[in-house]
């Protein structure tokens, strides 16, 4: 232990000495929550409209400017032939078109059903079904408004107006922020830890200080722990500022108990490092160590931990694969704390499966580096 | 416990099909300075990887302060300390912390560290350095640091492999004197290089050629191959002519360059110098001196190098 320690102080001397390295991996980290973060937004506003009202009658624009005064829409004009529509869809000066048919006010009043088009710009599928949606609402909200108006009519017979209350929980605007904040934390501080513990064996190779320090009676164990626990510390430091940042930059709340997300990030960290370690001690050189690094961090963490793309909707065989990306059980930790405010036995097997990431990665970064001392 | 240091007995490690070190056999009495010669590649680094537990070997033993370095390297590891030609410090860390380090890795007490400490900033003449930064220190003192962070566990058997590469003569020499300490002191020092002017400071010299002992003795020992062949040393205003018509004389073995000199190996004691500096005269060749040396280093060491590649 007392040898650990001796590694452990070295390296952190060697760190801090490097200023530089110091401040990229303390607050690039949050720096890059803030570029993503507003990046990464799959809301839509502004959506540019065009309106080809053949009603022109009060109705028609009560209709438009619901749409307009939603905040998802911006119009962009009216139009009247076809031919005009297609050419302001094809140029892109318009995602979504509204068709009014002309006796619009006419049939409400008689309570004729009537058809509105709405035609949607579908060359991005996510944002037109978004769009779709948008749609939908309101022209829901509409017809529900033109049911009130004719019930309160006198004489009108008093038929139950049944209204859907849409109830989304923990995120009720369904800001999408929300949801891709926690991941874009795992995220970063996944890249970050498994990077650093990464290059900081094969810099010792690269430097022929390895050598050095193989020539002592020191086994791997210690020397390991040596390596990871100011990195740790470090990394540790990172993400909390990075779930700062969240919180200050984008209203991420925090609904649970604090000692219980700084634990799921211990342990999540320390999984990471081990990544590294194991990285660090196959490869050769700091480039290889880097590359590899950032790849084996980077595409499971966006790609296969529940971050973007939802799991459950994953091919069965890729669902197993994500078993053994750390960050899939971090995100469930950590929207269950942050988002949900929920306690341990919502999530205790996310916490179980970290562990064993941890001691798992830790056992083999161990052993393959008895192996090459030996 | 015999009072050999190092006993090494029939030695052999390969990589696939590539014998590095192949059959090698020596020993060192403790307290010797044992000088490891050999070309880039001759299997020298390999070897001493082995003896210090790093490298398992294929097959014979090694035997490093009375611990069979296959048995029990971590054994090996604690008698032993090992210095490379990288000096392979921290570069970012002051001179003190990186004695700290390196006594902290050897398991040293902190009483223990402190008087060791005292006593490598001493030896290494880095008294008032303790705050440098190892990356600032010139070459000759990080050598001296490297050497000193090697021996803080005092062991009595220190393996220096290439240690004064890229260092001045001046410094060179102070290593020397540092190496020249140790030896009597009792310490068994094994050292490699490439400096064949360093070697004549080693008690005894093996000289490895292709992984094999070539040639093993004192440098007296080793410079008896001349006995019998005498070298003689030419100045002459075209060296590499004279070399040509030398090598072309029945009684002339063979030539090679020592800086502006041409080295002449003769097949005998009978050849006169001065007939050879006629014959050279009559080609055209200016001699401006001609006569018998004595052997160097670096004439044992081509002379083995050629005569065993030749064999092989």
């Amino acid at each position: 232990m007392r040898k650990a320690l001796a590694v452990a102080s070295k390296e952190l001397r060697q760190i801090l000495r490097d200023r530089r390295s110091l401040m990229i991996l303390l607050f690039v980290p949050a720096f890059f929550l803030l570029l993503y973060g507003y990046a990464l937004n799959f809301d839509i506003r502004n959506v540019k409209l065009a309106v080809q009202d053949q009603d022109r009658s009060t109705k028609s624009r009560e209709l438009v400017s619901s749409f307009v005064n939603s905040g998802y829409f911006t119009l962009v004009g009216y139009v009247d032939s076809p031919a005009e529509l297609d050419r302001m869809v094809d140029e892109a000066r318009v995602r979504a078109i509204i068709a009014i048919p002309s006796g619009f006010e006419r049939d409400l009043a008689v309570r004729k059903p009537v058809t509105v088009q709405v035609i949607i710009d579908g060359d991005n599928a996510n944002t037109a079904s978004t769009v779709v949606g948008y749609a939908r609402l309101l022209i829901g909200e509409f017809n529900a408004v033109q049911m009130q108006a004719f019930m309160a009519r006198p004489g009108a017979s008093p038929v139950p107006l049944i209204g859907v209350e849409p109830r989304i929980w923990y995120n009720p605007q369904l800001r999408s922020t929300l949801f891709l904040v926690p991941g874009l934390i795992a995220f970063i501080s996944m890249i970050t830890a498994v990077v650093s513990t990464a290059l900081s064996v094969v810099r010792e190779k690269e430097r022929g200080t390895m050598e050095q320090v193989r020539m002592a009676p020191l086994s791997p164990l210690p020397f390991i722990i040596g390596k990871t626990l100011p990195y740790l510390v470090i990394s540790f430091v990172s993400a909390i500022l990075v779930i700062l940042s969240a919180m200050v930059l984008f209203a991420l709340p925090m609904r649970g108990s604090w000692p219980l997300l700084l634990g799921a990030i211990a342990l999540f960290l320390v999984g990471a490092q081990a990544q590294g370690l194991l990285i660090s001690t196959i490869a050769d050189t700091q480039q290889v160590a880097f590359q590899v690094a950032l790849l084996s961090s980077l595409l499971p963490t966006m790609i296969l931990s529940g971050f973007i793309f939802p799991i459950s909707s994953m091919p069965i065989v890729v669902q197993w694969i994500t078993h053994i990306v750390p960050a899939r059980y971090f995100l469930v930790a950590l929207r269950a704390v942050v988002l949900k405010g929920a306690d341990i036995t919502a999530f205790w097997q996310d916490m179980v499966a970290l562990a064993i990431f941890a001691t798992v990665a830790m056992g083999l970064a161990s052993l393959r580096l008895r192996r090459e001392w030996a | 416990m015999s009072d050999l240091a190092i006993d090494v007995r029939g030695l052999t490690r390969r990589f696939g099909a590539f014998v590095a070190v192949d059959d090698l056999s020596f020993s060192v009495k403790q307290g010797e300075i044992f000088g490891f010669l050999g070309a880039n590649g001759a299997g020298k680094s390999t070897t001493i990887r082995m003896l210090c537990g790093l490298l398992k070997p294929t097959s014979g033993t090694a035997m490093v302060g009375g611990v069979d370095v296959s048995r029990d390297p971590e054994g090996v590891k604690r008698r032993i300390g090992y210095m490379s030609q990288k000096f392979s410090l921290y570069e970012l860390l002051t001179v003190d912390q990186n004695i700290r380090f390196f006594g902290g890795i050897y398991g040293l007490s902190s009483d223990r560290l402190e008087s060791r400490r005292k006593f490598v900033l001493e030896m290494a003449g880095l008294q008032g350095r303790e705050t440098t930064l190892t990356r600032d220190l010139p070459g000759g003192w990080r050598q001296r640091l490297a050497l000193g962070c090697a021996i803080l566990h005092e062991p009595k058997i220190v393996f220096l492999d290439e240690p004064t590469g890229g260092v001045d003569p001046l410094s060179r020499r102070r290593f020397w004197d540092l190496i020249g300490e140790l030896s009597r002191q009792g310490v068994t020092v094994l050292v490699t290089t490439h400096y064949l002017d360093e070697a004549e400071h080693c008690h005894r010299i093996a000289i490895i050629q292709a992984g094999k002992m070539a040639a093993l003795g004192t440098t007296t020992e080793l410079k008896q191959v001349f006995s019998t062949r005498p070298i003689i040393e030419i100045q002459a205003s075209q060296p590499v002519q004279a070399m040509a018509i030398l090598d072309r004389q029945p009684s002339v073995e063979k030539t090679s360059l020592f800086g502006t000199a041409v080295h002449a190996v003769l097949r005998d004691r009978d050849t006169d110098p001065k007939a050879l500096s006629s014959m050279l005269s009559a080609d055209g060749i200016e001699v401006t001196s001609i006569g018998a040396v004595a052997p160097s280093l670096e004439d044992v060491f081509l002379d083995v190098v050629e005569r065993t590649g030749a064999a092989s």
